[in-house]
């Protein structure tokens, strides 16, 4: 989508000071991967959750407080793995190249 | 039942997609994804408003099923391929509701949407239209469903089994992370649950892993191959999930989906609730 910027995934109705969010965009040489899939992974590295990306990228959770890992797949790319800490009434906003 | 019929790879469905008698069916949780690409000749059916009754808490019933079922085109004798995203979440759950009401050939394609996308296989959104059709169900087949009093009952007596994951099990998420954490019922887990979650039998591209691995990681958390086990999870499609590998896959007799799971067992007034990473005493 045409000006969308980093972190660009709209936060209205969703109540931010009881979520620990975590959201952001999985893009491949500056532009937005939408077929791609994000997986939470907790502090342990069980699976959490997973989701689709949008049209434009985008992902998000509601973790918990605390020491997250999300991985990407997207067809014909190898997994990639990134770090992020979530705390309650926060939203971390996270970029991941592929 | 055994991987060999009840499970079919991503090649086979692309190989069979202009066969006749088979009917490909994507179930999502996200009720909109079959409208942005689906695989071609698939249907779709919308687990909120075609498989719930609308007023009750409840499925669909007998009569329900059939006219929803005759009104797209799948008969009885077809062979019912389901797919969807989620690594199948809720096509292993319609899975279990064609079980449920006694469908002859019923599959899963392993892995899913997501397995199809990475594979970066055909979508199109093209919808296939169907001749009606007149069909039969049977009764509920309830040796695959618990209710909530024979789950309390299972307490220290039956394999509970609590597939979500390890946070939601300790109560420290009362919802998988995809969904706002805001909820009615108490965190917590089912004591003596043992906590398998359901991810555990799937490979990161959403396919089941082995037959011998999966034993493995049900033997290794505790599950009593002897006794009776009864899955849940937060509203009964992940348990579905793994009802599919229990019954399907490894073929372990009365196994059932409660499909109730913790959005009812956690509103539930007196009833035992554990909390933390340990199982509890009955």
């Amino acid at each position: 989508m045409c000006g969308a910027t980093e972190g660009g995934l709209s936060l209205d109705g969703i109540d931010v000071a009881k979520e620990a969010i975590i959201q952001g965009q999985v893009t491949h040489e500056g532009e937005p991967v939408e077929n791609a899939y994000v997986r939470l992974l907790d502090r342990t590295g069980e699976f959490t959750a997973e989701v689709p990306t949008s049209a434009t990228g985008h992902f998000r959770f509601f973790a918990g407080n605390g020491d997250w890992t999300l991985r990407t797949l997207a067809p014909k790319a190898d997994p990639v793995d990134k770090a992020v800490t979530a705390a309650v009434g926060s939203v971390a906003e996270v970029t991941i190249p592929i | 039942m055994s991987r060999e019929n009840s499970l079919v790879t991503a090649q086979w469905v692309e190989d069979n997609l202009d066969n006749p008698d088979i009917v490909l069916i994507e179930v999502d949780e996200d009720t909109t994804a079959y409208d942005k690409g689906h695989i071609r000749g698939a249907i779709k059916l919308d687990w909120t408003t075609d498989l719930q009754d609308q007023v009750r808490r409840d499925f669909v019933n007998k009569q329900q099923f059939e006219a929803l079922l005759s009104d797209r085109g799948v008969s009885n004798d077809h062979t019912v391929v389901l797919y969807g995203g989620n690594n199948n979440w809720f096509a292993a759950y319609a899975y279990w509701y064609f079980k449920l009401y006694g469908h002859g050939d019923v599959r899963l394609l392993d892995g899913g949407r997501k397995k199809w996308e990475l594979d970066s296989r055909e979508l199109t959104d093209e919808v296939p239209t169907r001749e009606k059709t007149s069909y039969s169900a049977e009764e509920q087949d309830l040796t695959i469903r618990a209710f909530r009093d024979e789950t309390v009952e299972a307490i220290g007596d039956k394999n509970l089994v609590d597939v979500r994951s390890p946070d939601e099990y300790a109560g420290r998420l009362l919802a998988p992370a995809h969904l706002p954490q805001e909820q009615a019922q108490r965190a917590g887990h089912i004591p003596t649950a043992a906590n398998v979650p359901w991810s555990k039998a799937a490979n990161d591209d959403g396919t089941f892993r082995g037959d011998d691995e999966l034993r493995e990681i049900y033997t290794e958390a505790g599950v009593d191959w002897d006794k009776d086990t009864i899955a849940y999870c937060r509203i009964g499609e992940r348990s579905s999930h793994t009802w599919f590998v229990l019954k399907e896959l490894l073929g372990q007799e009365n196994v059932k989906n409660y499909d109730g799971s913790w959005t009812e067992y956690g509103s539930l007034v007196g009833v035992p609730v554990a909390l933390g990473d340990e199982r509890g005493d009955a």
